[in-house]
């Protein structure tokens, strides 16, 4: 392969056609989404790694966060590089490709094979745009129930996420108690706060501001909001780190060159870092899925839909849960995952809270952090001996 | 029932674990790397979770694949539903909260029994290092000085009982070992096992 470039998929045919398995679901499966729609038509794209044994005890379902995909770990084929998880999932990794079989799901209101707002309405012929119903983290959690029926996984050894990803575990406990066995919810919380509500209407508004949005029909009209999605993610990323990460990583250092320009490029290594980060996400994430994936992140309140109590969501429930926070994580707060510990033992769970050292903020569920690798593994482990794996 | 020595080296653990009926649920507070979490799951059958304050505790409980909290007796007790325990253990930790009655109150609340060992400062080492020395003890046991020690209530047997009574709570077993891990004959008055007594382990429950 000469050019990498050549052999990237186009981020608008994967919406409909992803090169991942993808399962179809016709008027005898639809699925009923919170806000009153019904969806007759709909398709959800996935990926697995390992093999179901014979039992088919040994499935573990991998939720992913806001700008996530189902490629978890292996090849994106969007953007060329890794899946967004290889640390944690592979053989021999915390979680154990040579041991369980590891699904993932791109959400519903994605953009990467699932239907969402890029997806062609089957009505129209043209793409949902903003027509596509308000999505829920409880729509998401129920389109992956109805995969996992048609591949005909009926309970899960582990359902396992973080931070949007960490919403669907809780969620998936909820829901269907009885299906999963345990449960990782990592740098979450069980309702989204004012504060994160807040960032993540900036960064809707940033999109919306762009002229190229076009009220929502960008894709029909040949344009893309690249400069308004390409801020938001900005905005969004400072919240995924820590002021002590940034520092570390730029301090005040200028970027190729030695002295300020008096100018607005961008002097700091900060800012040509965040700029690159705004742009590379445009190039593979879809803007109007931007705007509805964030929407049912805070619209997540999962006390809520029980009285207020959040014990009652899991009252009964027989689910092993081991809940994990960061130390500089104040998008979602080691209060937050208190909260769900709280609740589990009000509701007699079992449940192990641990709250891992770590400067890298809300995205150090995702790196290399070997207090959570060994927090997961220990977990898994003994999980599977309970479950006989 | 006495336990296999396989399982533990600390025979106060061992004493806990005696107390505890197969089979049910037990909460252990201050639960340190888990060792008597694993033992009562492995001797004793029971539904085993524990509050631990330290994070290397907890992952290494975690890693056991215990059911451990990373939390403060002090604090995070208070969120346990009344009788959600068979018992509640609180295992050589009641020195080092800050305010052991409330902690027992809650215990007493949330288990339907409860287990407290501690050390005895009213042993006659503790006594002769502060009458002949006039400082703080210092054992092999309890190595901290006054400066740096974790442990800012100490108590004696005595002491304790007086607590017992003052929360309500009715002892049906108590225990004490002397230094070399022995029991303090079982009809010594308590003046006796105050004296010698360099530990003590007591199940309590609601009076």
């Amino acid at each position: 392969m000469s050019d990498l470039s050549l052999s990237l998929a186009d981020p608008l045919k994967e919406a409909n056609e992803p090169s991942s398995p993808v399962a179809r679901f016709g008027p005898e499966t639809p699925l009923a989404m919170d806000c009153g729609v019904r969806l007759d038509h709909w398709q959800i794209a996935y990926q697995t790694y390992g093999e179901l044994n014979a039992t088919r005890s040994n499935a573990i379902l991998v939720c992913h966060a806001l700008t996530g995909d189902q490629h978890v770990a292996s090849r994106n084929p969007i953007t060329g590089k890794g899946g967004w998880w290889t640390a944690m999932i592979g053989p021999g990794k915390p979680i154990d490709t040579g041991r369980f079989f590891v699904i993932c799901a791109n959400v519903i209101g994605g953009c990467t094979g699932t239907t969402g707002p890029a997806s062609t309405n089957p009505e129209t012929g043209k793409p949902w745009g903003l027509a596509f119903p308000m999505v829920t983290i409880r729509d998401m959690v129920r389109a992956q129930a109805l995969l996992l029926e048609a591949l005909g996984i009926g309970s899960l050894f582990a359902v396992v996420g973080g931070s949007m990803g960490g919403m669907q575990v809780l969620q998936w406990a909820a829901s269907y108690p009885e299906r999963v066995f345990s449960a990782l919810p990592l740098a979450t919380g069980a309702k989204h706060s004012a504060q994160n509500i807040a960032f993540h209407e900036v960064g809707r508004q940033a999109v919306m501001a762009d002229p190229d949005w076009r009220g929502g029909r960008y894709l029909e009209e040949g344009t893309r909001p690249a400069k308004g999605l390409s801020v938001a993610r900005m905005g969004a990323h400072i919240t995924y780190l820590s002021e002590p990460a940034l520092h570390r990583k730029f301090g005040r250092k200028l970027q190729d060159r030695e002295a300020p320009t008096f100018s607005f490029d961008a002097d700091f290594q900060v800012e040509s870092y965040l700029r690159h980060q705004g742009v590379s996400f445009v190039e593979r994430f879809d803007a109007n899925s931007y705007l509805y994936v964030t929407r049912a992140m805070d619209y997540f309140d999962l006390a809520a839909d029980h009285d207020g109590v959040l014990a009652k969501a899991f009252a009964g429930t027989k689910t092993r849960f081991c809940v994990a926070s960061f130390t500089s994580d104040w998008l979602f707060p080691t209060s937050d995952s208190r909260a769900i510990v709280h609740a589990l033992n009000a509701a007699g769970a079992s449940v192990s809270f641990v709250e891992l050292e770590s400067d890298k903020g809300h995205d150090a569920f995702l790196l290399e952090e070997p207090n959570l690798f060994a927090t997961t593994r220990g977990f898994i482990g003994a999980a599977a001996r309970a479950r006989g794996i | 029932m006495t336990l296999p020595d396989q399982h533990t080296s600390r025979i106060d653990l061992k004493l806990v674990a005696e107390m505890v009926t197969p089979g049910s649920r037990v909460l252990d507070v201050g639960c340190g790397d888990g060792e008597l979490l694993a033992l009562l799951a492995e001797t004793r059958n029971v539904d085993a979770r524990g509050i631990e304050l330290s994070r290397e505790g907890v992952a290494g409980c975690v890693a056991r694949g215990l059911s451990v909290i990373q939390g403060d007796a002090d604090t995070d007790l208070a969120d346990y539903p009344d009788d959600s325990f068979d018992y509640v253990i609180l295992s050589q930790t009641i020195q080092a909260t800050r305010n052991p009655r409330l902690v027992l109150e809650h215990m007493l609340r949330i288990g339907r029994r409860a287990i407290v060992s501690f050390p005895n400062f009213g042993h006659w080492r503790m006594r002769s290092q502060v009458f002949f020395k006039g400082r703080m003890p210092v054992t092999d046991s309890l190595p901290f000085d006054w400066w740096d020690t974790p442990n800012i209530h100490f108590c004696t047997i005595r002491d304790f009982v007086a607590l017992c009574d003052a929360v309500g709570a009715e002892r049906e077993r108590a225990v004490a070992l002397d230094a070399a891990g022995g029991r303090v004959g079982l009809n010594a008055p308590w003046w006796l096992w105050n004296l010698f007594g360099a530990q003590a382990v007591f199940l309590l429950k609601r009076g």
